[in-house]
């Protein structure tokens, strides 16, 4: 199969090619306008919009997240075009779809930049793919931000790339603490996605900490992101007999380990990160993850006024509860206008530096401040799942 | 002990599927000398087929033994329709072109069908997994230890497909040595040129046996959908490839080689997840192929036939 993905790729490019023509006029949200040619290298071919990238997953699999991530987004620029825009220009945002490959991610990050010529891009949930990205942004000097990529490494790429999430250290460290303090677990076993940056690096840092606060590991499991028989995995994990197992991975993968650990007789509670988080989860796990809980960013329970409300406007828009993608997509497009509306020209360094000085920036995830790492520094949700849903249990500070 | 036991269980269950899908390749192969890559994606629709079938029943968490009758038929019947298409469009036109012309065509169908499914318009699915309904009852048939905490389980499914892939097979050897059919099969398959000049309608017999194969391959998909509880586009991409080595190993073009292929391609897999690592799975699978040709190059039951220059 794999040889075949070369072959597949030239056609897609064949085909984005043929398509280029197309979709270059017009952005969305702007009217028909006279073209003007790009004057100079850096400024967007149509000097009354200022164009923001994407690249999302919105199809394969983690579709949901590309999707969420792309409807906080819309609906952030929508509300500030509805206020006047920034700096009395409208904004628009061009997005790409990365079918959840980096590969894909790293081709449609070259294109906004050297074609669309965005201002910022905000990037994927996936680290995987983020890193793609940010390999592109940086050597380009385009600002990156990326909604919900926790991976460490992404912002380690360089002072253009930001986050305003918190970091996969800090997932695995909330639910070794919630494991050992709330849940009294003295055994847990971890089964993680070893294709995923995200994957290995919760269990990590779960793995340090549950240690440190005097748990015990039972035994370390891996599977590859899209498997669907997990039955070898979990018979393994079933013989060391834990309390909980810790599996951070994607909704996609973790809903048919639910099902599959409760068919073998495995009725421990499973634990996760934010990769959970997803509708598609209940769907595809049906009732076998009563009484699981993970680590998110957002609760839509949060009584907040500001995030009912943001809940509220999402709803009307697109009729569905936001998840955690949203409500960060929408808090990465604020933070991204915020920044531009600062900026003293819409130039890769002076953006930057905007984005550099956020701090006590109150988005519906949590209030964000950026630290010297251009990482955000905010507290963590724990959900526990029942009833088709998840719900708020407690909050986690750094 | 128990957790071999328990290994053995899901290696035959998921070794079964395998069989079931590489007896459509190996039956298309004995005929028409032509891997078919396109199956595992036949079977993919299959699974959409029964899909959509059980939700119109309305019975999306399980149905009575008639509703998965139904559901088998609908998605059978779909997939033969779908084999006779593509055999007598995409394939028909290039029987006499180099074998090589026809190998492309079914790479290029396999794709536009995983890739096709992923376009997310009108009946067309999207390209997130889907949680396939439970329209088999998932019942224990046989547990050890402490039954709240089984240390193995035993699931009626499991005995379900096994006694399904069995039959199957059973059937399809008779039909392929047993009967006129299957004697117009082996003719065909012989020297197909020849086969027309006595009489046989080479291209019925071939589009049966196209349409045979994709059945089985729809059967095969439910039972993979029943099995881990998902489906997802891509889905068929995977299975067919392993079906497809499994098919190999056993000496593709045979019909119990393929079954054997199958659950020895299971098991292998199974204990190398279960006791060594998942990374390692398609590495020793690939590698155990590899082995049974370098042993054995016509696979483990297939003869090595001297071709006449």
């Amino acid at each position: 199969m794999r040889r075949f993905a070369p072959m597949l790729l030239t056609a897609f490019a064949l085909f984005a090619a043929g398509c280029e023509k197309k979709s270059q006029p017009a952005p969305s949200g702007e009217g028909g306008q006279a073209a003007q040619p790009a004057a100079a290298g850096g400024a967007p071919a149509d000097s009354n919009t200022i164009l923001l990238g994407q690249v999302g997953s919105l199809t394969g699999a983690q579709a949901t997240f590309g999707v969420s991530t792309r409807n906080g987004i819309e609906l952030a620029i929508k509300q500030a075009n509805d206020a006047g825009g920034v700096k009395g220009k409208k904004i628009a945002v061009r997005v790409y779809d990365n079918q959840s490959k980096p590969e894909e991610a790293a081709q449609a990050t070259t294109r906004l930049i050297t074609q669309d010529k965005v201002v910022i891009i905000l990037g994927d949930v996936a680290s995987s793919n983020s890193l793609a990205m940010a390999e592109k942004a940086q050597s380009a000097g385009v600002p990156m931000i990326t909604p919900a990529s926790t991976n460490p490494s992404v912002t380690e790429k360089g002072e253009y790339i930001f986050r305003i999430c918190f970091i996969d250290p800090f997932q695995g460290f909330v639910m070794a603490k919630f494991a050992r303090e709330h849940l009294k677990a003295e055994q847990v076993a971890i089964l993680q996605d070893n294709k995923s940056a995200y994957s290995i690096g919760l269990t990590d840092v779960f793995q340090g900490k549950f240690t440190e606060l005097g748990g015990k590991i039972t035994t370390l499991e891996s599977y590859s992101q899209g498997d669907t028989d997990f039955r070898a995995q979990l018979t393994a994990i079933k013989k060391t007999k834990p309390q909980a197992i810790y599996v951070p991975g994607y909704y996609s993968d973790v809903g048919i380990i639910a099902r599959q650990a409760r068919e073998l007789g495995l009725m421990v509670p499973l634990m996760g990160g934010d990769g959970w988080d997803s509708e598609k989860l209940f769907e595809l796990a049906g009732n076998a993850l009563d009484g699981s809980y993970f680590s998110n960013h957002y609760s839509p329970e949060n009584p907040e006024p500001h995030v009912q409300k943001f809940i509220a406007q999402y709803k009307a828009a697109y009729g569905s509860v936001p998840d955690a993608l949203a409500a960060l997509g929408y808090d990465a497009a604020r933070v991204a206008i915020a920044a531009i509306e600062r900026a003293r020209d819409l130039s890769g360094p002076a953006i930057r530096d905007a984005i550099a000085q956020t701090q006590d920036f109150q988005g519906v995830a949590g209030t964000i401040s950026l630290d010297k790492n251009r990482n955000a520094v905010k507290s963590a949700a724990i959900l526990k799942v029942g009833d088709g849903k998840a719900q708020f249990v407690t909050t986690i500070n750094p | 002990m128990a957790q071999l036991l328990q290994h053995l269980i899901n290696g035959i269950a998921a070794g079964t599927i395998y069989a079931l899908v590489a007896l459509g390749y190996t039956m298309v192969y004995g005929v028409l000398k032509l891997i078919n890559f396109a199956h595992g994606d036949v079977m993919m629709v299959g699974v959409y087929m029964g899909y959509s079938t059980a939700f119109l029943l309305g019975r999306q968490t399980q149905s009575t033994p008639w509703g998965v009758l139904v559901i088998f038929l609908v998605a059978m019947a779909g997939c033969a329709l779908m084999g006779f298409l593509i055999e007598r469009f995409a394939y028909r036109p290039l029987r006499d072109k180099p074998r090589l012309t026809a190998l492309i065509t079914a790479i290029g169908i396999s794709f536009a069908l995983s890739y096709g499914f992923q376009l997310d318009i009108g009946f067309l699915p999207g390209s997130a997994p889907r949680a396939f309904p439970q329209i088999i009852k998932p019942a224990q048939w046989f547990t050890v230890g402490d039954p709240e905490f089984p240390d193995v389980v035993l699931w009626n499914w499991q005995v379900i497909s096994l006694m399904l892939a069995v039959g199957l097979m059973v059937g399809l050897q008779y039909l392929v040595y047993r009967t006129r059919f299957g004697r117009a099969m082996r003719a065909v398959s012989f020297d197909h040129r020849v086969a027309a000049l006595m009489g046989i309608p080479t291209d019925r017999v071939i589009s049966l046996t196209f349409m045979i194969g994709s059945a089985l391959a729809a059967g095969a998909g439910l039972l993979y959908a029943i099995k881990d509880t998902s489906v997802s586009p891509l889905m068929g991409l995977y299975v067919g490839l392993k079906a497809f080595v499994a098919a190999v190993i056993g000496g593709i073009g045979n019909v119990p080689g393929a079954m054997v292929g199958g659950l020895l391609l299971g098991l292998v897999e199974e204990f190398v997840v279960g006791y060594a690592a998942s990374t390692w799975r398609d590495a020793v699978a690939f590698g155990f192929l590899i082995l049974v040709l370098l042993v054995r190059p016509g696979g483990l039951f297939g003869r090595v036939a001297a071709e006449k220059v």
